[in-house]
């Protein structure tokens, strides 16, 4: 393609198969080009954009001054966050303004063209390159040792081990996957678990669990253990009271609840978010993140949503003081699924 | 102007001794000679990887500013009773979740600085996304630029763990749920999955370890790398020269526009100040993320209706739309395809269209020129409509993510819902790839027609004969060239499986998958107006130029609203 102007398109004899570019369109001048007073008038702008930023930057630097936290109060945080903000913020909007005014106004507007060049090296050059190359594997003699070849590419691609091996394999602590499957509800010493009320950790007695009500429950005493938090993520129960005549249980669980009180894994067998809202009338759970939902009285299985598997149930019982405790852990892993979970 | 009297003005002693000292030592004089006056086309969409740097560079300034101010552990403190917020008081929580409410209470500047943070980040990835679709739509892409292509794709992945990273440390209840969410998908993963979890976490959920390797990962290998690719990614612009729009006087041999120095370094530069002053203002004025409404992470808790930052939506979308039935035991291993496709195979598969994108589009051209006068979308009606599709679907995985909020502002039934986006997911792309190219199609028609009859100047002339005519102003060449100039692909033509002498080809099955590619692209099309077909139009259509008037015709002008 070229760029030469044409002169009569369509006045040709013989009409060529494309159009040709034309060249580039003349430059029209702008007012500022013409007119030394509109000129001077955006320099003037320009000018004044730039003091506004300074004017902000000293007013944002009073206001870090102004607004100290001696005696920290909410208005103070949100005056200096707003001052700052505004120093800061109009700041440097003033100089991007200003020099994009200035750009646009005072600079040359007048577009010019230059040459590209392919990416492409020249024949000349490339045959060059291949035959240093050639050279240089020439006189490492490599060609004609394969061997050395082979021990070379060996040797690089092993080195690295030493780094990712010890790294890899301290990553995962102690590689126990089978922590999984167990919670903090098994019977510790043949002492079978009390549930307790989170956070201030009081056992449960059928009573304080009124019909329709959830409680939200962990074994008692556990935030004295070690691996809280990672034994909290794993044994977190809804307790949740139900008219008995509403529950629907088959034989083997039937003695799982007490009095129409049954307690469910909170944690969603989907991806793991705490299991949240509970619909009286439905008896459904509903997890927020992805909004699986779990009819109560139903074994706590799937109506709708992305889970598959219903919440695991764990079975209660009293113990002799009249408090709920739990007859073991729970009889499957709780949470999301993972390959060997059927294992 | 003022040009001329400061080039007569000898420069200022100080400036000559500098630029001397630099350029013996680093021989600068070269690079400015070089660079300078480097021409820079202007368009506003070559805007949009500005902002994207530009905001990596607030992330970068605001960052390390919370790094002095935060402290990447989990240990477990009691918020001091003296301390704001009055909420959080005697709290048990991480120093994590304590020092970024100390920093945001009692640190002048922190809490703006961590608002600014975070709003840089979501328009930092915002701009990637937005300055791809112009990469793609405009064809930017296609040689000798696919690999620059392929870094700021790569980009794009580190942005979005960047900001997964970065969501995870405050250690507040919806970073601490995010953390959840991605134990889950992890799990999900067959055979090494539950191993994946425990390198990730170092052990079980949520572990001590997270934070803090999510902080190193947070601020110096993710950044790290995210600095490096800019680096290569600024380098190949240079070095392949920007592309152009089509224009008069652009070709893929020339660049035109205005030099480095000074308009481009005005403007460019001018735009720094305008996205930080930008980002500044957000951060004064919004709120975002104020991690005290949410409160100290803790496993067993977790906010409805709380949303996850915007580019992570299509995921949670995904993962709310796949039914859960999916999940399958096959010979006593689970397989979570409800958890796996959703989170791991859909976006593996959309990330992965775009990113081979270049590819695909290069093997059904067998196009082996340098291309730099970039394509209007229209001129390329397949991979405009592929393009739409696949955001279609993007879009309907992030209406997916926000299922809940369209529940309850629109009193619609969640499930209701989530059927119907489950069925647009598939529908949607298909309708909008047609859709789509129907539409290029009728804008090319139209921009033929323009180009052989001109404008529609709103002017009804009638002629003395009775007959009404709509007075067309005809294109001047620059205007018609940017109709006509584009090049046009035609579906290749492949060559007999067998050769004269009844020998099968070499490499013909391969020829054939491009022949059916190239068909797919490029069998509907309309071509630009030629030189010819101007000549025979003008010729037959002479009246519908704008006649001179002249005495003996006389003609009424009306309204074009009446014709
Ligand atoms: C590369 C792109 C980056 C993205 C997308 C990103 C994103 C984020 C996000 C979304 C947060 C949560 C902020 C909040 O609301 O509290 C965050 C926190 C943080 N980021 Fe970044 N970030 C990036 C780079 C950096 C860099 C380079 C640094 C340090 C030099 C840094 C330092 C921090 C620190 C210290 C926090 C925790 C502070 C807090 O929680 O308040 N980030 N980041
Ligand atoms: S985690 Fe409960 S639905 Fe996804």
């Amino acid at each position: 393609m070229s760029i030469e102007h044409r002169e009569h398109v369509g006045e040709v004899t013989t009409t060529p198969e494309r159009f040709e570019n034309p060249g580039i369109s003349p430059h029209r001048p702008r007012l500022s080009d013409e007119d030394p007073r509109a000129a001077k008038r955006a320099e003037r702008q320009t000018i004044l954009i730039f003091t506004l930023s300074i004017l902000a930057t000293v007013g944002g630097i009073v206001g870090y001054f102004a607004f100290p936290i001696q005696a920290p109060s909410l208005g103070n945080v949100r005056m200096s966050t707003l001052t700052l903000g505004l120093g800061l913020g109009i700041g440097m909007l003033g100089i991007g303004v200003a020099a994009v005014h200035w750009a646009k106004s005072l600079m040359s507007d007048v577009e010019r063209v230059e040459e590209r060049h392919v990416q492409r090296s020249d024949d000349a050059t490339r045959a060059a390159a291949v035959e240093i190359l050639s050279t240089g594997a020439a006189e490492s003699n490599i060609a004609r040792r394969p061997l050395l070849k082979g021990a070379l590419g060996t040797a690089l691609a092993l080195a690295p081990l030493s780094f990712l091996v010890p790294l890899i394999g301290n990553l995962g602590a102690d590689w126990n996957v089978s922590k999984f499957r167990h919670t903090a509800w098994a019977p510790v010493n043949g002492k079978l678990r009390r549930l307790a009320t989170d956070p201030s950790d009081r056992p449960i007695k059928p009573s304080d669990v009124t019909i329709g009500s959830v409680v939200h429950v962990m074994p008692q005493g556990l935030p004295d253990e070690p691996g809280y938090l990672e034994e909290k993520a794993k044994a977190v129960v809804l307790l949740i009271r139900l008219d008995p005549r509403d529950l629907n249980e088959p034989e083997d669980r039937k003695d799982w609840s007490y009095e129409g009180i049954v307690a469910y894994s909170k944690i969603c067998t989907h991806v793991g978010c705490p299991v949240a809202l509970y619909e009286r009338q439905t008896h459904h759970l509903l997890c927020p993140c992805h909004q699986s939902t779990f009819d109560v009285a139903n074994q706590a299985k799937v109506v709708f949503g992305p889970a598959k598997r219903a919440l695991p149930q764990l079975p209660i019982a009293l113990d002799e003081e009249g408090y709920l405790v739990a007859q073991s852990d729970f009889l499957e892993p709780v949470g999301p699924s993972f390959w060997e979970r059927e294992r | 102007m003022s040009a001329e009297t400061s080039f007569s003005k000898a420069p200022p002693a100080a400036a000559v001794a500098a630029a001397d000292f630099l350029d013996t030592r680093l021989g600068v004089a070269k690079a400015v000679k070089g660079l300078a006056r480097k021409l820079f086309p202007d368009h506003w969409s070559f805007l949009l990887g500005e902002i994207a740097l530009y905001s990596f560079i607030v992330i970068l300034i605001s960052g390390t500013f919370l790094t002095m101010f935060f402290v990447p552990s989990v240990a477990e403190v009691r918020y001091p009773m003296d301390a704001l917020p009055v909420t959080m008081r005697g709290q048990q929580m991480s120093e994590a979740f304590a020092s970024t409410l100390n920093m945001s209470f009692h640190v002048r500047g922190g809490l703006l600085m961590r608002q600014i943070h975070h709003w840089a980040a979501l328009v930092f990835i915002g701009a990637i996304v937005v300055h791809m679709m112009r990469v793609f739509f405009t064809g930017a892409f296609r040689k000798p630029r696919e690999l620059n292509y392929v870094i700021g794709f790569s980009m794009l992945i580190m942005g979005l763990l960047a900001g997964l990273t970065g969501y995870s440390l405050p250690d507040d209840v919806l970073s601490g749920n995010g953390l959840r969410i991605t134990d889950g998908v992890v799990k999900s993963i067959p055979i090494i999955g539950s191993y994946l979890s425990y390198m990730v976490f170092g052990g079980e959920f949520p572990g001590t370890d997270t934070i803090p390797r999510m902080y190193t990962l947070h601020i110096l290998l993710i950044p790290g790398l995210i600095l490096a690719m800019v680096g290569a990614h600024l380098f190949l612009v240079f070095w392949h020269k920007h592309t152009q729009y089509p224009g008069p006087g652009r070709t893929h041999k020339n660049v035109v526009g205005y030099p480095l120095f000074p308009v481009y370094t005005a403007k460019a530069g001018g735009f720094f100040f305008i996205v930080f002053g930008v980002l500044a203002l957000m951060g004064a004025t919004m709120s975002i993320n104020s991690v005290w409404n949410y409160g100290p992470f803790d496993p067993s808790l977790v906010s409805a209706g709380a949303q996850p930052d915007w580019y992570m939506l299509f995921l949670e979308g995904s993962l709310r739309l796949m039914p859960g039935a999916a999940e399958v035991v096959i010979g006593g291993y689970t397989l979570s395809l409800n958890v796996l496709i959703p989170a791991v195979v859909v976006p593996g598969v959309l990330f992965t269209l775009l990113g081979a994108y270049p590819f695909v589009e290069a093997f059904a051209t067998k196009d082996t020129g340098e291309h730099h006068v970039l394509d209007r979308p229209r001129n390329v009606p397949t991979r405009t409509a592929i393009g739409v599709a696949i955001l279609s679907a993007f879009f309907v995985l992030l209406g997916g993510g926000a299922n809940d909020l369209l529940a309850t502002q629109f009193q619609l039934s969640i499930n209701a819902i989530t059927l119907v986006f489950r069925v647009l997911f598939f529908v949607l792309p298909f309708v909008a790839f047609i859709v789509t190219k129907r539409i290029c199609l009728g804008l090319q028609r139209k921009d033929r027609e323009v180009s052989l009859h001109g404008h529609e100047t709103g002017r009804v002339v009638r002629f003395a004969s009775g007959e009404y005519i709509e007075v067309h102003q005809p294109l001047d060449e620059y205007e018609r060239w940017i109709r006509v100039g584009h090049d046009v692909y035609r579906p290749l033509e492949i060559e007999p499986a067998e050769d004269l002498n009844g020998v099968r080809r070499p490499g013909h099955g391969k020829d054939k998958i491009r022949a059916r590619v190239s068909q797919f692209f490029y069998q509907d099309r309309v071509e630009p107006v030629t030189p010819a077909e101007l000549a025979a139009a003008s010729a037959h259509g002479e009246h519908d130029a704008l006649p001179a008037l002249p005495a003996d015709r006389p003609s009424e002008e009306l309204d074009a609203r009446v014709h």
